[in-house]
């Protein structure tokens, strides 16, 4: 095996409440130190696939019931959230979620969970120093905040927990533009100056293979394209369906494609 | 007026017990959407711990007490372990049961072991206690209630505000999918409310041991009246709980003390059935932040 390897996901198939096939054997793999992303349409499967590697699929009553998830090496699929994070894997739900009751910082301390002694003090800054905005929120209550400010607040708060491989859904999800370059700066940032990794879901394919150094793009459930960043942005395909530059005109289902058809399938 | 202050301080006093009650229940609402109807058998359960401890074993108070509190806390992380935990994720009817078993099973236990006398304690507290102030008169464990009651809720209040077990448990009780995500052990926050609200029905329960006597059927009943408070306060708000349980105490002995005795044990429940008919979220119930 190779020694810059950090996550390796094998063949997995995912099955929730145990009839809704959902995830049709799955394999990629996240060097360490990259940014990986995962495109695809809704409902193609990105949520679940984070999902299955946070261990976050057991309490919907998702199962990984095929295939085999390694971390560093260690079989990670179906062990319980509270052990994955631990082990320095960290989640950003999808659509923004945080403890609205509790103001920003409180939001921000619930971050240390998983780390010994729980310390804070130096990490807040670190946070507040990546999420400038924030430190004029911390006292507020976090359910009054914008949506850019409650972004930063869930990547803050991940970060919070000091992840070896950091989990993004859809971080650019309904932010005006400016705020979507300005997250994913941050975003870079965070993976050259704190050497985190990061899995990174996206709609918006354009963003995020500008950041990103390897991707995936993911239909129904399977893998069907993977390549280094910069190729994918030149693939017609993907340009297509996914950054919309292409020329042609009225948008075909992705299975009209001839390129794709042609292509061999990932299984 | 001299009357009034007295029964003010007296209702506080009874309040603050009512409060520590409350805020265990709503603890455990809040944290695990359960309603925990063995709520009064857990102020028993306090009661007689301490009784075992003070009478039966004959130990100093101060070690009762602190045996207790200890005892009761743990019992409540073995009650979370052995009976809720199993049912975690059915629906609410098959938990709301289970705690409704729970109660009867206690209560079972409690006479089976203490059998059904009204018992007391040894008069320990310092007469010094008690407040003399013209023709008021406190007597001493009304004092330390209201001692006691503000020392646990500051406690609680500071440690849900500024300790991380503290902002963890509130966080649980916000959005559960993203305490998880973030590592919060769940499972262990909702074992740590249980043990919490032992612990503070242990001194509820011990308090009003003293107050009235001890007897398992009595402090079950007391027990109940969590539910015109939290009902009163709010189902999702301790602060809620808190103010509801003061109210609560506070109109009971004044009821007792200007209209009838009779009446004053009814009172509670006449609140509730007036609060669910005119504002069913409480006083201080969650209100909705729409933003998000
Ligand atoms: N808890 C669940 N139970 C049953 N089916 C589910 C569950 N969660 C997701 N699904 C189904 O699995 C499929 C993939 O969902 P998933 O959320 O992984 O897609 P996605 O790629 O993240 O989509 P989007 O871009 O809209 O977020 C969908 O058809 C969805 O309906
Ligand atoms: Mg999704």
């Amino acid at each position: 095996m190779e020694d810059n390897l950090l996550l390796q996901v094998n063949n997995i198939s995912v099955v929730y409440s145990d009839v809704i096939q959902v995830l049709k054997g799955v394999s990629l793999v996240i060097r360490k130190g990259q940014i990986v992303s995962l495109l695809g349409s809704n409902g193609a499967g990105k949520t679940t696939t984070l999902k299955a590697i946070s261990g976050l699929l057991k309490p919907e009553n998702g199962k990984v019931t095929e295939g085999s998830i390694e971390y560093e090496g260690k079989g990670i699929h179906n062990s319980s959230p509270e052990t994955i994070t631990r082990l320095g894997i960290i989640q950003v739900l999808e659509g923004r979620q945080p403890f609205k009751y509790l103001t920003v910082e409180e939001n921000l301390r619930v971050g240390t969970a998983t780390r010994w002694g729980k310390p804070y003090k130096k990490d807040l800054e670190l946070v507040y120093s990546y999420f400038q905005p924030l430190v004029a929120r911390k006292n507020r209550q976090a359910g009054f905040c914008s949506g850019g400010e409650l972004q930063m607040l869930v990547m803050g708060r991940a970060l919070m927990a000091h992840p070896q491989l950091l989990l993004l859904d859809e971080p650019s999800l309904g932010l005006a533009p400016f705020l979507v370059r300005e997250i994913f700066a941050i975003v870079k940032r965070i993976n050259e100056e704190q050497k985190t990794t990061i899995m990174l879901v996206e709609q918006n394919a354009n963003m995020a293979l500008l950041i990103a150094h390897y991707g995936y793009v993911m239909e129904n459930g399977k893998i069907v394209m993977e390549e280094a960043a910069t190729n994918l942005r030149e693939n017609p395909d993907v340009k297509e369906f996914y950054l919309g530059t292409a020329s042609s005109g009225a948008l075909k289902s992705y299975k009209d494609v001839k390129s794709y058809k042609r292509r061999k399938r990932w299984l | 007026m001299e009357f009034f202050l007295q029964l003010s301080i007296q209702g506080l006093s009874v309040g603050f017990l009512y409060a520590l009650a409350a805020l265990g229940f709503v603890m455990i609402f809040k944290s695990s959407s359960v309603l925990n109807f063995a709520h009064g058998e857990l102020l028993a359960i306090g009661a007689f711990i301490f009784l075992a401890f003070s009478v039966w074993l004959k130990l100093p108070i101060y070690l009762s007490f602190l045996f207790t509190l200890v005892g009761a806390f743990i019992l409540g992380f073995v009650i979370e372990r052995l009976f809720l935990r199993p049912l975690i994720g059915e629906a609410l009817i098959e938990v709301i049961m289970l705690t409704v078993g729970l109660a009867a099973m206690f209560k079972g236990l409690l006479l089976v072991i203490f059998g059904g006398n009204l018992f007391s304690y040894p008069d320990f507290l310092p007469a010094g206690l008690t407040i003399r102030w013209g023709a008021i008169n406190i007597p001493p464990v009304y004092v330390a209630s209201f001692i006691i009651g503000i020392i646990f809720l500051s406690i609680f209040g500071f440690f849900f505000k500024y300790s991380s077990q503290g902002i963890y448990m509130r966080s649980v009780a916000d959005n559960q999918p993203a305490a998880l995500s973030l590592g919060v052990h769940v499972r262990r926050v909702f074992a740590m409310s249980w043990a919490i609200a032992a612990l503070v029905c242990a001194i509820s329960g011990i308090i009003l041991g003293i107050m009235n006597g001890i007897n398992v059927h009595d402090i079950s009943v007391l027990g109940l009246k969590v539910f015109p408070v939290v009902i009163l306060g709010g189902l999702e708000s301790i602060g809620g709980a808190i103010i509801g349980g003061l109210i609560i105490g506070v109109l009971e002995t004044f009821t007792g003390g200007y209209v009838s005795t009779s009446l004053k044990e009814v009172i509670p429940y006449i609140v509730l059935v007036f609060i669910l008919l005119v504002k069913p979220y409480g006083l201080f119930g969650l209100v909705e932040i729409e933003r998000v």
